[in-house]
């Protein structure tokens, strides 16, 4: 193990795999001399060359796309989105190419590409750069989407993207990158897909998310055990397809009660699904409706006042274990 | 950024030259210059946030056309926008109050730096993803044919713009429309070499941009866009003409910016400092103020009384700026459609 931050796990897990095949390669705007504006691809030309980190022009739709032919003979490319905003320029590339050419061949290729970037808002980057779309891709059958939560999670998530045969879309929490923690160092380390995880156990609510939201539900725990000793057990979903829910339901059938949090709009979302699910699988478990914390239904204001009553924070995470507990007010 | 042989340069008539109007542009590029300086410090401060992308050193391409445009006539452009903006008569207190994120900014604070819009000035905004206001801008123009007036749309885009879709099919649909006379729309490209850290060589497979334009059936003409007499004659000549004929065109100015790519941008590794430096020695305000100057007998007091206003000016904008009210909490739920708004939970 090694302390390492978010940045420099998704590093270590695409140069460890560039390192392990030649197939891979990795392309994106100023990802190359630039050394990437978040910096995840610092040092990776210099080592790998213009051949493997290729810097491209302004073209996500162009990126996407000859990302997918590479794939589909056999190449394992990553595509770095500066920020996923730019990816819906590619959302055709992705949702009506990627997602759908295994099926419509009747299986007759791979599409091993990973789409992979930062989200979310809180910098103050206003209304077109500062969304989130896990709920966005999760909709379309055909890919995989990722949204970790910790280092290791980041790393191993990563590997096994790079190591698959479907499209992934790989989404990184900008806020995230500085954040600290262990990570296996064995260049083996993969993390499965489809494997949701207990982050915090506890025995009187359960809290579902993925992402920042769900380091942000655990701060919430921590805050709820110590000043009104409820106790919640938090469930990192980690990819949302394929989706892991038997931790939660399990969890349910232990607390009986359930918050889900997401960072983004209510309507549709992906806390929508995970609340129905939940319901429709363990409704004799709840002694109440399952709760939802989301981002309030606006664009991103750019405003800071606006931007910070625009986003979740603990507070409503609290609020909400104490509304599912009857005990608000 | 060499000067190529077909880029338009200014040829001086001395009358023309000193028309009391320069002396306006040279004012307005000094107070361009000031209010980026401004924003610069402020963001450091912390005053403003998000992403803050100056246009240092590419005054002469914003003065030298706006000021050729008449009111009525409207203008799109990327998130490099608050020049755009002063060019139009946007007041300067408004447009700081903007990027402090105050409720008397232009876009009542809800857009930033980026979305700048001043539609009483002609302003259709500020956008932020590459390339996506092109097709606005080709739309916008064709209304403006539809509703049989002879104003015009100017686009504003840079080079790395270029590589984008969006930027293709606006231009088709333009060249397209402008063979019946429904598309006067003046594509301006800002080449300042770069696209962020990539440099036009190694992003375009081809390094003449216009002639890419011209695959479209627009007309184009280069123009050394330090030199806001070269920019401000063939606006002239260009705007004149395009009233009439409805078509499209395109003007690449050959510009230089003298700042990061955004406020983050500060190691600049894709480009040297010597590099910047030559550049400087092309500074589009002193082009015009050594010409003024020269043929037109303008004095060092006389500047000296320009800046001192332009400080003054800019000054005022950031008091403003700072005393002005936060947009109040209900402005989240404003604006988001005209009927049929979000549901809201506890009302
Ligand atoms: C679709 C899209 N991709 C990437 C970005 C990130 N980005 C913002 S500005 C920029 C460079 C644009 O360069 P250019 O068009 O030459 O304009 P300049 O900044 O030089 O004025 C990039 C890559 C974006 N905003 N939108
Ligand atoms: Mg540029």
């Amino acid at each position: 193990m090694s302390e390492k931050s978010y940045r420099d796990a998704i590093r270590d897990a695409m140069m460890e795999e560039m390192d392990r095949d030649p197939n891979v390669l990795i392309m994106g705007e100023d990802i190359g001399v630039y050394e990437g504006t978040f910096r995840i691809t610092a040092g990776m030309l210099k080592k790998y060359g213009g051949k493997r980190v290729i810097d491209t022009p302004i073209a996500e739709a162009g990126m996407v796309g000859t990302a997918v032919g590479m794939a589909m003979l056999g190449l394992r490319p990553i595509v770095e989105m500066m920020t996923m905003n730019f990816a819906i320029v590619a959302a055709d590339q992705i949702l009506n190419h990627a997602a759908k050419v295994r099926y419509f061949s009747g299986g007759q290729v791979d599409v091993p590409v990973v789409i992979r970037g930062p989200q979310g808002a809180g910098v103050q980057l206003s209304a077109q750069h500062s969304q989130t779309f896990e709920s966005f891709y999760a909709h379309f059958p055909g890919i995989k989407v990722v949204a970790p939560a910790t280092p290791a999670d980041a790393k191993g998530l990563l590997k096994t993207s790079i190591r698959g045969r479907d499209p992934v879309i790989f989404l990184e929490s900008a806020a995230l990158y500085g954040m600290k923690g262990e990570v296996p160092d064995d260049p083996n380390f993969t993390v499965p897909f489809g494997v949701s995880r207990v982050a915090r156990e506890g025995s009187d609510v359960t809290i579902v998310s993925y992402s920042r939201m769900l380091q942000m539900s655990l701060i919430a725990a921590e805050k709820l055990s110590q000043d009104e000793g409820i106790e919640c057990e938090v469930i990192d979903l980690r990819t949302l397809r394929p989706l892991d829910l038997e931790p939660a339901y399990a969890s349910v059938t232990k607390t009986h009660r359930c918050v889900v949090v997401q960072e983004q709009w209510k309507p549709f979302g992906a806390a929508a699904e995970i609340a129905a699910s939940i319901t429709e699988t363990v409704f004799d478990e709840l002694d109440a409706p399952v709760a939802r914390v989301t981002g309030e239904d606006v664009p991103m204001p750019y405003a800071r006042n606006l931007e910070l009553l625009a986003t979740p924070h603990e507070q409503h995470v609290i609020a909400a274990v104490k509304k599912v507990m009857y005990a608000n007010g | 950024m060499a000067k190529t042989k077909e880029q338009a340069s200014s040829t001086i008539d001395p009358a023309a030259a000193c028309a009391p109007e320069w002396t306006e542009i040279l004012r307005q590029m000094i107070l361009i210059r000031r209010f980026e300086e401004a924003t610069e410090r402020e963001f450091r401060k912390g005053k403003i946030g998000g992403y803050l992308h100056v246009y240092s050193g590419q005054e002469a391409v914003a003065s030298g056309i706006i000021t050729a445009l008449t009111k009525g006539d409207i203008l799109f452009t990327g998130y490099r926008d608050h020049a755009h903006a002063l060019a139009l008569g946007s007041e300067p207190r408004r447009v700081m109050a903007e990027l402090f994120g105050k409720s008397t900014g232009v876009s009542k604070g809800k857009g930033g730096s980026m979305h700048l819009f001043d539609v009483e000035h002609g302003f259709y905004g500020g956008y932020g993803i590459v390339g996506g206001h092109l097709t606005l801008a080709a739309g916008a123009a064709y209304a403006l044919r539809y509703q049989q007036t002879e104003r015009i749309a100017v686009c504003y885009f840079g080079d790395g713009a270029m590589n984008i879709g969006s930027f293709h099919e606006a231009m088709n649909m333009a060249g397209l429309w402008g063979k019946d006379g429904m598309c006067p729309i003046l594509f301006i490209i800002e080449n300042n070499g770069y696209a962020m850290g990539t440099s036009v060589e190694r992003h375009s497979a081809l390094t003449d941009l216009a002639q890419r334009v011209r695959a479209y059936n627009i007309q184009t003409e280069k123009v050394d866009g330090q030199d806001v007499f070269a920019v401000r004659g063939v606006a002239d000549r260009v705007v004149r003409q395009m009233r009439e004929t409805g078509k499209p065109y395109c003007i690449e100015a050959i510009t230089y910016r003298f700042s990061g790519h955004g406020a983050a941008d500060i190691l600049q590794p894709y480009r040297s400092k010597d590099e910047v430096e030559e550049h400087r020695h092309r500074d589009p305000i002193g082009i015009l103020r050594n010409r003024l100057g020269e043929i037109c007998g303008l004095t060092d007091a006389d500047v000296k009384s320009i800046e001192d206003w332009a400080a003054s000016e800019v000054a005022a904008a950031v008091q403003f700026a700072e005393e002005s009210a936060p947009p109040e909490a209900e402005e989240l739920w404003r604006d988001i459609v005209a009927e049929h708004g979000p549901v809201r939970e506890n009302e």
